[in-house]
């Protein structure tokens, strides 16, 4: 329990998405102009990351590693179909994707509505197919703690994202050089913010 | 807008075409000014040399993407596209993550995910949505090394600034003297650390914009 408890805290402070890694970074751009806008897409980042990181956490021990097929028999223990992790990786992101939102349009409209065209394109966000990479490359040692660290990293996205637009909105108000005005002062913002967050650097519970 | 002075004169390209390669170097950046693929470009660039592989790579993968997305056009279904053009890529990723584990494994253990993430940049999907489905293979390809190169440029730039102040090394070798470090100079720890390589993009953007008054954002 306490190993759960430390790597999704670890993925929302330490190894944040955006400040760490920068993933995501293309939407967080994009969609970080109104607080309302990105809690939207921040929820739905949460929710698709919580479901594609076990699937693929599965995928990859049962089909994909090396010796992973050997559950189907002897002659299959030394299998390695690695190379493919990509592509499988990408298509269970689409095809998840695709069924959440089928999902939240069947059960909450509202919530489909207002989420509107953030869920399909949250097939290209980086922070997806990221997390799953780093879940394969990080070797966790069950599902629950895939499933804690997909959680978390959606959650440090969430807030990330939060932040910055409720940064953004205030800042309209500022007397930012023209030239860095947009782009140039999120960037920069962003960064501060990062130096922020990296004093939790080293921290464990 | 006269030409950029980074056109290659090769007489094939016609000026039309030299516009495709020249204009996301300058004015039309995919980073600095279109807002794509900004996920890898800070996150490898501590060293210029994992910068450089991944440029390339970059450059590889998204001349052959538009390549072959520009001759299937007609035969992709619009409902499908997003699939396809996925597959296409990922394709082409893994042949390039093969190969880089093939030759420079050390780089490639650098760059760890973010060989797989050239796939979700968005800079790759944009250009095939934006331009490779309604034109022909020459032009399509041009501009996919453009915006490839506009990428690579910004990446490596940001790479050298970093290195440079950070570790004072260029491609791993030692630029700055000794007799600067006996003097009294310190490398600049923070460079290295991530927070840095947003602060670098955002004043070069910054730089960009206030040469080119164009571009300023009046929202």
């Amino acid at each position: 329990m306490q190993e759960l408890v430390n790597i999704f805290v670890k993925s929302i402070f330490i190894d944040n998405m955006v400040f760490a890694y920068f993933l995501g970074m293309c939407s967080y751009l994009a969609v970080s102009r109104t607080v309302k806008t990105s809690v939207g897409l921040g929820f739905a980042v949460i929710f698709v990351l919580g479901f594609t990181v076990p699937v693929n956490y599965l995928l990859q021990n049962y089909i994909l590693g090396k010796g992973a097929l050997s559950w189907l028999g002897p002659q299959f223990a030394g299998v390695d179909l690695s190379f493919l992790t990509f592509i499988m990786f990408i298509a269970i992101i689409a095809a998840m994707v695709q069924l959440v939102e089928m999902i939240i349009e069947k059960f909450s409209p509202t919530l489909y509505s207002s989420l509107g065209i953030f869920l399909p394109l949250i097939a290209v966000n980086c922070a997806i197919l990221g997390g799953s990479l780093f879940m394969q490359e990080r070797n966790y040692a069950n599902i629950s703690e895939a499933v804690s660290f997909g959680l978390g990293s959606g959650v440090g996205w969430f807030l990330a994202i939060v932040g910055i637009a409720a940064i953004r909105e205030k800042i309209r108000y500022s007397n930012v050089p023209a030239p860095l005005r947009g782009l140039g002062i999120t960037y920069i913002i962003t960064g501060l913010m990062g130096i922020a967050f990296m004093s939790f650097m080293g921290i464990e519970l | 807008m006269s030409e950029n002075a980074n056109t290659p004169k090769e007489a094939l390209l016609s000026p039309k075409n030299r516009k495709l390669l020249s204009d996301p170097i300058g004015k039309d950046n995919p980073i600095t000014v279109q807002v794509l693929g900004v996920c890898s470009v800070l996150a490898v660039t501590v060293q210029l040399k994992a910068s450089l592989v991944l440029a390339i790579a970059v450059v590889a993968v998204m001349g052959f993407a538009n390549v072959i997305i520009s001759l299937l056009r007609h035969g992709i279904p619009p409902r499908i596209r997003i699939i396809v053009q996925l597959t296409v890529i990922a394709s082409l990723v893994i042949l390039v993550d093969q190969v880089l584990k093939a030759f420079v494994y050390d780089v490639s253990r650098q760059l760890s995910v973010f060989v797989g993430l050239i796939i979700t940049n968005c800079i790759i999907m944009g250009r095939l949505e934006a331009y490779a489905l309604q034109n022909k293979v020459w032009p399509s390809f041009l501009d996919g090394i453009g915006n490839a190169a506009g990428y690579g440029s910004i990446l490596i730039l940001v790479a050298a600034i970093r290195e440079l102040l950070g570790s004072g090394t260029l491609m791993g070798i030692q630029v700055i003297p000794d007799f600067m470090y006996n003097i009294g100079y310190v490398d600049n720890g923070l460079m290295i650390l991530p927070p840095m390589a947003l602060i670098t993009v955002g004043v070069i953007i910054w730089i960009h914009r206030h040469r080119d008054k164009s571009l300023v954002d009046v929202s």
